[in-house]
């Protein structure tokens, strides 16, 4: 806190400085409060640096995978860029999938990596990879450092990178040899990128347009993405909601950004929405999408997609808008700026009609599971709900409980539900809730998994240990591929292979006693709520739930890969 | 339908991989790709010559300018422009023939630049249908090889527009103007 105040550089200014401390310095100039890294033989040196000159909190994971997802779900849950530090080599390749993953959901990430010295680069050198040249097409922008003289003008581009516009990874290849140079250190005020000028201020006439076929709709809806949450737009987007009385659907990046207890929220759209989502976007006249790929998970065949309506389509990223949704009036800019601009221009509707309608169909087709006897996803998830009273931060992995969480927890605020929805990775719950537990304080941590993504990563256990982080991780083990397995009972023969059935699942208590966290194994419903208040309640330490679900289970709505609402399945037991 | 693109890019290394990257990863071919420095020494001009319908290559377009080190990026498939490629043509020739090739030349205003007993080559410029149309005239003499540049183009400033008395007026206002130091950067 102090640190705003004294500016802990003021004396390293104009002198000569290691290569090495030019680096720690840069970091203090950014702000950075807290680093992910995994120790290797080329970062010592900086890890060291960094404990000697600066008050930066390292976080050291056990896979490097653990690190870019911890720094993933540390952006995504404060909004402040995350930190990487990786080792040369196998320690920077073992980076890839974290940043391919964060490129994908637009999550500010500056990742560093050490690399041989600059005459051994390209001689296949120990620990040697391109990771410039393997990064490019997952990151938003990559450099090698060539020179100590560009070290500092790099550092400060890659922060302004990764943090403005549509965020993203941004990769820092820092050569040994350049580190251990002398430099005159000071720090660049300004980035000085020709190329790269995102667009905030959206067009007034553009705005003009869309609040024109607003006003003359009578069945709006907005469809809320990620982006909102990125643009801080909340308090903008409910204005605008009541102000032309819509209802809002929101995609999974976007949960939480509209509460879902509001009358006027209609819960997640896409695949796995709820029926009248998909069911109010088909009818509409007016599609307002905002901060949104408008992604095929989302929108499903791009031909059939809202076919009545006029589309608006807000968003930072030029390239999003009419990728896969033709839109008649583009929007480039600022969501908040946008909205903020927008909303003046806008009227009531006097859609009392449309909303009724809609209320109908919300009492016609809830979301709903057949509660029984041994335990099912959506009832701990319910429960998890009443117990949290939605103020918690809520992890998950990739699977049919993601989808479950997405559909029954009712996410009430914005960057509290963290998801790999792009790239959808398994095994990314557990590490990005280090992350997460390292920098919110003040509401629980839970990591939601399924037993085969939770043993991807599962040795950040050992980390959750070591810093002692209060993270509730929830495994749901129905010793199958869940998802692959309806998948398979739906598109093709029901006949499961011995790859989707789990035997070999370890007992997930044992490995949490191994680790030395206390852990619970529940094998019916009616242990669920008691359960989770006493996990809750132990709020100082990690506690590991094995819930013993049932497997024959599938997730719906469903709507088809490639299809629209008319394919809907709605099961229905 | 065929696009050209002229694209001003920093000149660093690494920038011709992420514009070749992106082509790639879209699944989309460049038929041509040239790259030279312009008139200023920390700017690249690259011409790309692609083939896509208008969706695909506003896509394509609007990823280039997505990346850090382009600094402008025009279609200028839809404006007029001028676009030229050279190739050097060495072509086998004989006492008998080597008058044919050298009037074949001349026709397409081709150079000899160099000469040997078997053998002469040939540099000839311009659009890339009359490259195509020269090497087809000469491939029955027998091409020993061949080397083509891709295209590289500029918009072009006159459109073919008649002008109003007012506006030439004030185009001879302008030129009568001594260059400044802007008006020479241009």
């Amino acid at each position: 806190m102090e640190k705003s105040k004294t500016n802990p550089n003021k004396d390293s200014y104009g002198k000569n400085l290691m290569g090495i401390e030019i680096f720690v310095r840069s970091l203090i100039e950014e702000n950075v409060e807290v680093i992910f890294s995994c120790p290797g033989n080329a970062v010592l040196g900086i890890l060291d640096a960094i404990l000697e000159i600066s008050e930066i909190k390292i976080v050291l994971t056990r896979h490097e995978l653990g690190a870019v997802f911890s720094a993933s779900g540390y952006a995504r849950a404060t909004g402040k860029p995350g930190v990487v530090l990786a080792s040369s080599g196998p320690g920077a390749s073992n980076l890839v999938t974290g940043i391919a993953d964060a490129n994908m959901d637009s999550v500010p990430l500056v990742i560093f990596t050490a690399q041989v010295p600059t005459k051994l680069i390209g001689n296949e050198t120990f620990q040697e990879v391109d990771i410039v040249g393997i990064t490019r097409p997952i990151t938003k922008h990559n450099f090698l450092v060539t020179k100590i003289e560009e070290l500092t003008n790099i550092i400060k581009s890659a922060f302004y990178i990764a943090t403005t516009g549509r965020p993203g990874p941004v990769l820092v290849d820092l050569p040994r040899d350049i580190l251990a140079e002398k430099f005159t250190f000071d720090y660049p005020e300004k980035v000085n990128l020709r190329g790269y000028n995102p667009i905030y201020s959206a067009h007034s006439g553009q705005i003009k347009r869309a609040a024109e076929i607003i006003n003359n709709s009578s069945r709006p809806v907005i469809i809320a993405g990620g982006g909102v949450i990125i643009s801080n737009a909340f308090g903008e987007l409910r204005e605008l909601a009541r102000r032309i009385n819509s209802p809002v659907t929101t995609t999974l990046m976007g949960q939480g950004v509209y509460p879902e207890d509001d009358p006027l929220s209609l819960g997640m759209l896409g695949m796995h929405g709820t029926w009248y989502a998909n069911t109010t976007v088909n009818e509409s006249d007016c599609v307002i999408a905002i901060g949104s790929r408008l992604d095929e998970r989302v929108t499903g065949d791009f031909n059939k997609f809202a076919p009545k309506a006029k589309k608006i389509h807000i968003d930072i990223d030029p390239a999003s808008i009419s990728k896969n949704v033709k839109a008649d009036v583009p929007i480039v800019g600022d969501v908040k700026d946008a909205l903020k601009k927008l909303i003046p221009l806008v009227k009531n509707l006097n859609n009392e009609e449309w909303l009724s309608q809609i209320k109908k169909w919300k009492n016609e087709h809830p979301l709903k599971y057949k509660a029984t006897d041994k335990v099912c996803v959506q009832f701990v998830i319910e429960k998890l709900r009443d117990l949290t009273g939605a103020n918690a931060v809520i992890v998950t992995d990739v699977g049919q409980f993601q989808m479950w969480t997405a559909q029954f927890f009712k996410f009430l605020y914005p960057r509290t539900h963290i998801t790999s929805g792009g790239l959808g990775t398994m095994g990314f719950s557990l590490p990005a809730s280090i992350g997460v537990a390292t920098a919110i304080k003040d509401r629980p941590v839970i990591s939601i998994n399924g037993n085969r993504g939770f043993q991807i990563n599962l040795q950040e256990l050992a980390t959750i240990k070591a810093y002692n982080l209060p993270i509730k991780i929830l495994i749901f083990n129905d010793e199958h591929i869940d998802i692959t397995r309806q998948w398979q009972e739906l598109h093709w023969r029901k006949r499961f292979d011995e790859i989707l059935i789990d035997s070999s699942c370890p007992d997930f208590t044992k490995i949490a006693d191994a680790y030395g966290i206390q852990s619970f194994k529940v094998e019916w419903a009616s242990d669920v709520e008691p359960t989770l208040k006493k996990a809750l309640a132990l709020k100082d330490k990690p506690v590991l739930i094995e819930f013993k679900t049932i497997y024959e289970e599938n997730i719906y709505p469903y709507i088809p890969i490639g299809g629209s609402v008319s394919d809907i399945i709605e099961g229905g037991k | 339908m065929r696009h050209t693109i002229s694209i001003l890019v920093e000149n660093k290394f690494g920038v011709l991989t992420r514009i070749a990257g992106l082509f790639s990863a879209k699944g989309y071919n460049i038929e041509s790709i040239s790259v030279g420095p312009t008139e200023d020494p920390s700017i690249s001009r690259m011409t790309i010559v692609t083939n896509g319908d208008d969706d695909q290559i506003e896509q394509i377009i609007k990823h280039l300018n997505k990346l850090i080190d382009i600094l402008k990026v025009v279609d200028l498939t839809n404006e007029p422009f001028v676009e030229r490629e050279l190739a050097l043509i060495k072509v086998k020739v004989n006492p008998y023939t080597r008058g044919d090739v050298i009037q074949i030349s001349d026709i397409f205003r081709a150079k000899v630049v160099d000469i040997g007993p078997t053998t002469l080559t040939v540099e000839v410029t311009g659009k890339s249908d009359k490259i195509t149309a020269m090497i087809n005239m000469l491939a029955p003499y027998g091409i020993v090889e061949l080397a083509r540049t891709g295209a590289v183009a500029l918009k072009r400033e006159f459109k073919g527009e008649v002008y109003s008395s007012k506006e030439i007026k004030l185009i001879k206002k302008k030129s009568r103007q001594k260059p400044t130091e802007d008006t020479e950067k241009g």
